[in-house]
């Protein structure tokens, strides 16, 4: 590269971190203060970018109406959060942790089908800023005069913020709930006010980040999920609610993406190597890089533990007779349903079981454990790949595949472990995401060997097993044997060592428990099942792909454990056939179904803030009952 | 609530006999019908439109043989493990005799998969890889539109002409740009021997860093460039090259640039002078395009993308199939399908015996600016059957 090519892109690295720090200091305001994890955030900045094409189509491309559009929009959607904050998410603040999450996924996709159903399915290209249409000419370049301006307004908007918090009362205010919100409450600040006002401008400067992008990208119905990752990579490589952190974190993550780009094709030891294929996954790499590093980001320190929200749990009893009856009797009438019924329902209670096992696996790192994985299904996705290669690559027969293939999940496990457990909280779902999106890349890439992005093709049941009745034998045996497993462990001294490790860690390491150690064989247990009910998945699909492992797998492993109930043994088996059921029935049904999806998911959040199994136990719970 | 059997018995016989035809014959003929409705929603609604109306002219005149054509439609939610799941419950409970459908390769391949093994016969629409015929192709598995590989040999001639020397790819990171990419380099090092790649860019699909990949593009001084881009990406480069300067001087060519789904979306931003795929629909004044854009217009108050087309032309492939079959066994329908001449609005198309190929043809021409609009002129119509390699050579291409 020239010097003035690395001055462009330099340039460009710059106008992208803008854009990327603007939505991810939103997110990083209201997670500081409200323990937010929020899915929607990038929903609203899909939002501002629609409403500003509406409202600058409305009011003429002339400077006047394109900025007004975009003030609007912005203004606007920091409304819509305000209400969102009030209507929904306050009912939820003493709700378990991650409830929250539950609720803001299920926003995600009720905004996702409005946007579609407001705006219409094709992409809306705005129109260039007036006044700033063209470019200037820099080191002999052309570089567009719309970037300069963005390039001045990141580091404006970081003074601002930087003097809201730090030179108003409110800020004041904003800091000290940050810090310690209990205290902030005991000293008669009202949080309700506070909470509103910090939800308002997160979705505020999303929904503006949204509609400044106008003259760069086109609105489309992608943006959401796109920008949401990306927002929480820059809030965790910056250190959570350090919105100096987050500047910086935008800033390096859009200079590496630049110049992967720019650099183009590197040869190494005769190798050539594209590194402009890299920026699939480059903002995941250098999020593991920082988090496996400094633990908790570039500028972020320990999180304070919110004091009484966080009730410990009591421990888990085991099963009474009776529930424990009535879960043999309900495996029982499981294995007779093949004598009623042979076509579909066998092929969806198959699926039904194979993401129960994924669900109680995961429940078992995030309950006992107190871990909470958002990349859990990577381990998902390697078990299948690893039966996969084995039955097409290795040429085993379809049985061995089956039972060897979840032991690469299980390596995965042992070596993404490692690192994972030395975080906490949210660092460490950050961590393991990206460990997860790493993993997926790889699979994406690697087309010679695991078929690339489409996966690959004829992964079959042995005969034996072929036909749909064997196979969902074969499945309720395997599952229900490794559920059973996963839940005995629970009970014993292992797993009540892992939950005294989450409730008190100092304890527990005062009386000789290795807590990473524990954590670290539980992260590998919770792989290795997981792998089990990937393997599972591909033979009863005949096929797998890169879709497996991907987030939004990992994000509905993480929704069917919390519709079950986070601190319950059975939860996540509800949870997993309740969701795998509504996406069958209302997909099937319904054109809007997954706004429909997010309403229901809504309606119990709000209904049982505990889960679906933990709202059974508090309404039948009588003394040696099963609590 | 249980109704008296006796009831029952008498509704069914008097609902039956009031119909023309009795018995099995008046039973519809019922089709499965998958797609990515809600991953997809600006290529699937009009194709969900064209294979509605094609369905609503089939019934009209009477269905196949006398009885009536059913279509059970699924969103597969674009994941290629609920596609299947949906695949199976259309085979398994609805019962239907063949599948139609599929946007997405991963997804296509996936249903093709299980099409073959439960013996089931699949016409994929959309998805345009080269494996769902070639490498992975299967006997119940016909695919309509023209793949990756026909689309860039469609566009080759017109690249060779030019004589540039210097060339840029770029291309949308998955399967459809990877084999994109790979058979220009391989059928451009066959038409004009000696070309260079200077530089090449995998942006990862909906993501590209428009500015540093147009920079970087810029950086290569390639005298041409050879694009797979689409929808959010396309728009994003065609911005950024615009204001950047970057196709001034330089021939670019863009697969499916021309479809009025991608090109629309671009308006007074569309670049002059690319060559493009794509679908002129208001250019076209053949008498069999005339028909369908007429029936469209007035169907739908709207006007037809490439998506319209494919899903109207799908669905008269599984009526014409049917009717040639006169049965709906899978065996039957293979045969029928094998070699099955299908009128289209582009003209009559044959699905090929030896791959399961239609011939489908598409639209080969310039992109023009007019009244704010993009549009295509300078166009010509390639047919399909000219840019597929021989029977020969698509035999060896299928493994058995």
């Amino acid at each position: 590269m020239s010097a003035s090519a690395v001055l462009l892109q330099f340039l460009n690295g710059l106008a992208g971190a803008s854009s990327l720090f603007l939505v991810a200091a939103g997110l990083s305001l209201i997670f500081g203060v409200t323990r937010i994890i929020n899915f929607a955030h990038g929903s609203f900045y899909m939002l501002g970018l629609y409403l500003a094409y509406t409202l600058i189509g409305h009011f003429g491309h002339g400077a006047t109406g394109f900025w007004s559009g975009v003030l609007l929009s912005g203004v606007a959607i920091g409304l819509a959060g305000a209400l969102i904050e009030g209507l929904v998410l306050r009912r939820l603040y003493a709700a378990p942790e991650l409830l929250q999450l539950l609720a803001t996924f299920a926003l995600l996709l009720v905004i996702q089908d409005f946007t579609l159903w407001a705006w219409g399915p094709e992409d809306l290209l705005g129109p260039r800023a007036p006044g700033l249409e063209g470019a200037l000419t820099i080191a002999g370049r052309r570089f567009p005069e719309y970037d300069l301006l963005l390039i001045a307004l990141g580091p404006a908007v970081l003074f601002a913020l930087h003097w809201l918090l730090r030179r108003t009362r409110w800020g004041t205010l904003v800091r000290a709930a940050t810090q310690d919100r209990d205290m902030a409450s005991a000293l008669g600040v009202n949080q309700k006010w506070l909470f509103t006002g910090v939800f308002a401008l997160g979705a505020l400067l999303a929904g503006t980040g949204g509609a400044l992008q106008i003259p760069r990208e086109p609105a489309s119905l992608f943006l959401d999920l796109s920008v949401i990752a990306d927002a929480f990579v820059v809030v965790v490589v910056g250190g959570l609610g350090s919105i100096g952190g987050a500047f910086l974190a935008a800033l390096l993550i859009a200079e590496v993406k630049a110049f992967c780009i720019g650099i183009g094709d590197i040869a190494i030891a005769g190798q050539v190597f594209s590194l402009s294929k890299l920026t699939l996954v480059v903002e995941f790499v250098v999020m593991a890089v920082v988090l496996v590093l400094r633990p908790w980001g570039l500028f972020g320190r320990p999180p304070s533990q919110p004091r009484g929200s966080g009730a410990i749990e009591a421990p888990l009893r085991p099963p009474s007779r009776t529930a424990f009856g009535a879960l043999v009797a309900l495996v029982g009438a499981l294995a007779l349903v093949p004598l009623v019924s042979h076509g579909y329902t066998l092929i969806l209670l198959t699926e039904v079981l194979v993401f129960a096992l994924l669900a109680v696996s995961l429940h078992f790192i995030m309950g006992p454990g107190g871990l909470h994985s958002f990349g859990h299904a990577a381990y998902f996705g390697l078990g299948a790949y690893g039966a996969a290669l084995l039955l097409k690559r290795g040429g085993l027969p379809m049985e061995l595949a089956l039972a060897l293939g979840p032991l690469l999940s299980g390596a995965a496990a042992l070596a993404f472990g490692w690192f994972c457990v030395r975080l906490s909280g949210v660092y460490f779902a950050m961590l393991t995401l990206a460990f997860a999106q790493i993993s997926w890349s790889i699979v994406f890439q690697w087309d010679a060997l695991t078929g690339g992005s489409n996966g690959m093709i004829g992964i079959w049941p042995a005969r034996w097993l072929s036909s749909s009745t064997a196979y969902y034998y074969l499945t309720l045996a395997a599952c229900t044997a490794a559920i059973a497993a996963l839940w005995r462990i629970m009970y014993s001294p292992f797993g009540y060592a892992l939950r005294a490790g989450r409730d008190s860690p100092l304890r527990a390491g005062a009386i000789g428990i290795d807590v990473r150690a524990q954590q670290w064989a539980a992260f590998v247990i919770a792989g290795l099942f997981a792998g089990a009910g990937g393997a599972l998945y591909a033979f009863s699909k005949g096929s797998i792909s890169p879709e497996s492992l991907a987030v939004p797998r990992s994000v509905d492993s993480l929704v069917m454990v919390l519709l079950g109930g986070i601190q319950t043994l059975t939860g996540p088996v509800w949870g997993a056939a309740l969701f795998t059921w509504l996406q069958d029935t209302l997909s099937r049904s319904v054109e809007y179904w997954r706004a429909l999806i997010g309403i229901v998911i809504l309606a119990l959040v709000l209904a049982f803030p505990q889960g679906i199994a933990g709202f059974l136990r508090a309404r039948f719970a009588t003394d040696g009952d099963n609590r | 609530m249980k109704i008296p059997y006796t009831i029952l018995a008498t509704v069914f016989a008097a609902a039956s006999a009031s119909m023309p035809i009795s018995g099995a014959a008046a039973q519809p003929i019922k089709v499965g019908e998958l797609n990515s409705y809600k991953v997809f929603p600006a290529f699937l609604e009009p194709y969900k439109k064209g294979w509605q109306l094609a369905l609503e002219e089939i019934n009209a005149s009477g269905g196949v043989d006398g009885r009536k054509l059913e279509v059970v439609s699924r969103d597969d939610g674009g994941d290629p493990g609920t596609a299947v799941r949906v695949a199976e419950e259309l085979i398994t409970r609805d019962r239907v005799s063949l599948l139609m459908g599929t946007f997405a390769s991963n997804v296509g391949l996936a249903v093709a998969n299980l099409a073959n093994q439960r013996k089931t016969v699949f016409i994929a629409a959309e998805p345009l890889t080269d494996k769902i015929v070639w490498q992975d192709g299967n006997r119940y598995t016909f695919r309509l539109r023209p793949s990756t590989y026909m689309q860039v040999a469609m566009l080759v001639p017109e690249a060779a002409k030019l004589k540039k020397k210097r060339w840029a790819i770029v291309y949308p990171n998955y399967e459809y740009g990877q084999s994109a990419t790979a058979s220009f380099k391989q059928l451009m090092a066959q038409a004009q021997p000696g070309i260079e790649i200077v530089a090449e860019q995998a942006p990862p699909l909906g993501k590209i860093d428009a500015g540093a990949v147009v920079q970087a593009l810029l950086d290569a001084k390639p005298d041409a460039i050879f694009s797979s881009l689409f929808a959010a990406d396309l728009q994003k480069f065609v911005r950024e090259g615009n204001i950047r300067g970057l196709f001034k001087g330089r021939a670019v060519f863009n697969l499916l640039g021309g479809e009025p789904e991608y090109l629309d979306p671009l308006k007074d931003e569309t670049p002059g002078g690319w060559w493009v795929t794509g679908y002129p629909w208001d250019q076209i004044k053949t008498p069999e395009h005339t028909k369908f854009l007429n029936a469209y217009e007035k169907r739908w108050n709207d006007y037809p993308r490439v998506g319209s087309v494919v899903g109207y032309t799908t669905m008269y492939t599984v009526a014409d199939a049917l009717r040639k079959a006169r049965s709906t066994d899978s065996d039957k329908l293979i045969a029928a399908l094998e070699g099955l001449q299908v009128e289209t609005p582009f003209g009559p198309i044959v699905y090929r015996a030896v791959d399961h190929q239609s011939t489908m043809g598409a639209y080969v021409g310039q992109l023009a600016r007019k009244d704010g609009k993009g549009v295509m002129v300078n166009w010509h119509f390639a047919n399909g059957a000219d840019y597929l390699p021989s029977p020969a050579e698509a035999k060896l291409l299928r493994k058995h």
